[in-house]
């Protein structure tokens, strides 16, 4: 059988050239042959869902980090390993309405903290264009199975690059959609006011397909906004000419490894080439995005995991005797190394006395940054670059210095800053690694319709 | 609230002390061996090192941003929705979940030490 992607499988769905049984059944055999690739945490079996919807009988992935109601959702924490989802998240909801087939639940850094799943209680997964390769993280799991066709596709969620860079490491199509497009409820919270949850697919298509199937406005999530229905597949085939594409020069100042800055140069030509008018811009404050970051997210991430007391659900360690104890010992247990640093440098960030200096500042900054992005689409309509500085790298390569991996988001981060959506979508092979590189292209706020048409057409061009 | 000034001298201190790891620590219930405490004053300290980097940018004047989309009060009406409805079967699922319970009673260890 062939590498489906949701068009294809409906296609064979309809014609009834196969069931949704034997879909599902086919991509279950395919998930125990690569279980070298630890893509999945949890695996399901077929629920036959009879929702008429567009997406009846489709086999999809979800991060491990979406609560499905009565399976096990542990975010790839030792904490939540025995955790049964209580509840559908919207997104869950949504899909199952939208008759989706859910195959399982897959890998990801510990509570989504992490560039390369290395950082999963449950091992690290694996890229299927190199094993000994991580596929990025945190979603790395999603995109691994994507790529590697272990599902029709699969969901991720966003706080930095989440999406778009495991997607980038992987040779797959990642949306992060803009903040307040789709709701948070039932994700497992990492920082509030930066998580978004998107598609990650085998091609533009896919990804507005599902976008129009999570999208909207929803009570259980305050920050979601109300816009009118759109099909994001109707203006997908819009000609791009006279589209204005702008070019940050602070992107490709230093830190962009040569064989990526090859691919995306390429890239760039093509869409002049396509027709679109090729401006330099500036991102004035982009060198402050990654250090703003980290101090805004560990900051929400120590009061968002502070409700893991060992109380209520989760791992509760068995040595205390007293109250205190419970909450020092199960936290210390339960949590590994990356969410322990992130919650004491948010808790230093917002301890007394230094409240002003670091979580007050990043706010300001914040808000320069995000000026820097208004600024921008005032002149241009896309903003495009590398997703990733450099290709998937070796496990264990960086795991022993926090700030490296850190780096690893430095092109996404401004994104979730300011809250606009950006896509990564595959763009060539390295010439020399012979990995594959992905190509960002960031629009304003709630313009995903024509984010998704200019990804679709670069696509295109870039397949030809 | 500080001026620019005031908070930037808080952040020039060098690194964070044994004790000063002990403290965040001990505010974020985290138990923590000498192995480790030595290991995250190191980490910590170079991950604020870096974001110590914001000092160079000016903010005088600058509003903080905490919604990016412009959402302002966002509330709903004060009447029930009728969402869930507490049956014996949704408060299993809710409280079954707990380490230590009692019937439908979650059980904590004592506050005090007897």
């Amino acid at each position: 059988m062939q590498n489906f992607t949701i068009k294809i499988a409906r296609e064979a769905l309809d014609k009834k050239e196969l069931s949704a049984k034997e879909l599902f059944t086919h991509y279950v055999r395919k998930i125990g042959q690569h279980e070298d690739l630890n893509a999945f945490i949890t695996t399901f079996d077929f629920q036959d869902n009879q929702s008429k919807g567009s997406l009846q009988g489709i086999p999809c992935a979800t991060k491990d980090n979406m609560l499905i109601e009565g399976t096990r959702t542990t975010a790839g924490s030792k904490i939540l390993n025995n955790y049964t989802a209580a509840y559908d998240a919207t997104v869950i909801k949504n899909l199952k309405e939208a008759g989706v087939e859910f195959l399982g639940k897959t890998n990801m850094d510990e509570f989504a903290m992490g560039t390369s799943t290395e950082n999963s209680a449950f091992g690290p997964a694996k890229n299927p264009h190199d094993p000994e390769r991580v596929p990025g993280g945190s979603s790395g799991g999603s995109a691994a199975a994507v790529a590697a066709d272990l599902c029709v596709f699969g969901l991720g969620s966003d706080t930095g690059g989440s999406i778009r860079q495991p997607a980038s490491m992987c040779g797959v199509v990642g949306l992060k959609p803009t903040y307040g497009r789709v709701s948070r409820h039932g994700l497992i919270a990492m920082a509030s006011s930066f998580d978004q949850i998107g598609p990650i697919t085998k091609n533009v298509h896919d990804a507005a397909l599902v976008l129009n199937i999570i999208t909207g406005k929803d009570i259980f999530d305050s920050t979601t906004v109300e816009k009118p229905k759109e099909d994001f597949t109707s203006s997908l085939t819009k000609d791009v000419r006279g589209t204005r594409v702008g070019i940050p020069k602070e992107f490709f100042a230093s830190g962009l490894n040569g064989e990526v800055n090859e691919q995306i140069q390429k890239s760039i030509s093509l869409l002049e080439k396509m027709g679109c008018e090729i401006k330099e811009i500036s991102l004035p404050n982009f060198g402050y995005a990654l250090a703003c970051y980290y101090v805004l997210v560990p900051s929400e991430v120590s009061a968002n995991l502070a409700r893991f007391d060992g109380i209520r659900y989760g791992y509760s360690s068995k040595e205390a005797s007293n109250l205190s104890e419970t909450y020092f010992k199960s936290r210390s247990g339960g949590f590994g190394p990356e969410p322990k640093r992130r919650i004491m440098i948010g808790t230093y960030a917002l301890s007394s006395g230094y409240y002003d200096a670091y979580y007050l500042k990043a706010q300001k900054v914040r808000a320069l940054i995000k000026k820097d992005f208004d600024d921008a689409f005032k002149n241009v309509d896309v903003i495009v670059g590398p997703t990733a500085p450099s290709t998937a790298f070796k496990i264990g390569e960086k795991a022993s210095d926090p700030l490296a991996l850190y780096l690893e988001d430095v092109y996404t981060v401004p994104v979730n800053l300011a809250g606009n959506p950006g896509i990564s979508i595959p763009c060539g092979l390295g010439s020399k690694s012979k990995l594959p590189i992905g190509f960002q292209i960031i629009a304003g706020q709630f313009q995903e319709a024509k984010l998704l048409n200019v990804a679709h057409q670069l696509e295109q061009c870039l397949k030809q | 609230m500080l001026t620019d000034k005031e908070a930037k001298s808080r952040t020039e201190s060098p690194g964070l002390s044994s004790t000063g790891i002990k403290h965040i620590a001990k505010l974020a219930r985290i138990e923590l061996s000498e192995q480790e405490e030595e290991k995250y004053k190191n980490e910590l300290s170079s991950i604020l090192d870096f974001v110590n980097k914001l000092n160079e940018v000016d903010t005088e004047g600058v509003e903080p941003l905490y919604q990016t989309t412009g959402l302002i009060d966002s509330m709903r009406s004060d009447t029930s929705r009728g969402e869930f409805n507490m049956t014996e079967d949704l408060r299993e699922r809710l409280i079954g979940q707990a380490p230590h319970k009692e019937n439908r009673f979650i059980k904590v260890k004592s506050v005090l030490n007897k």
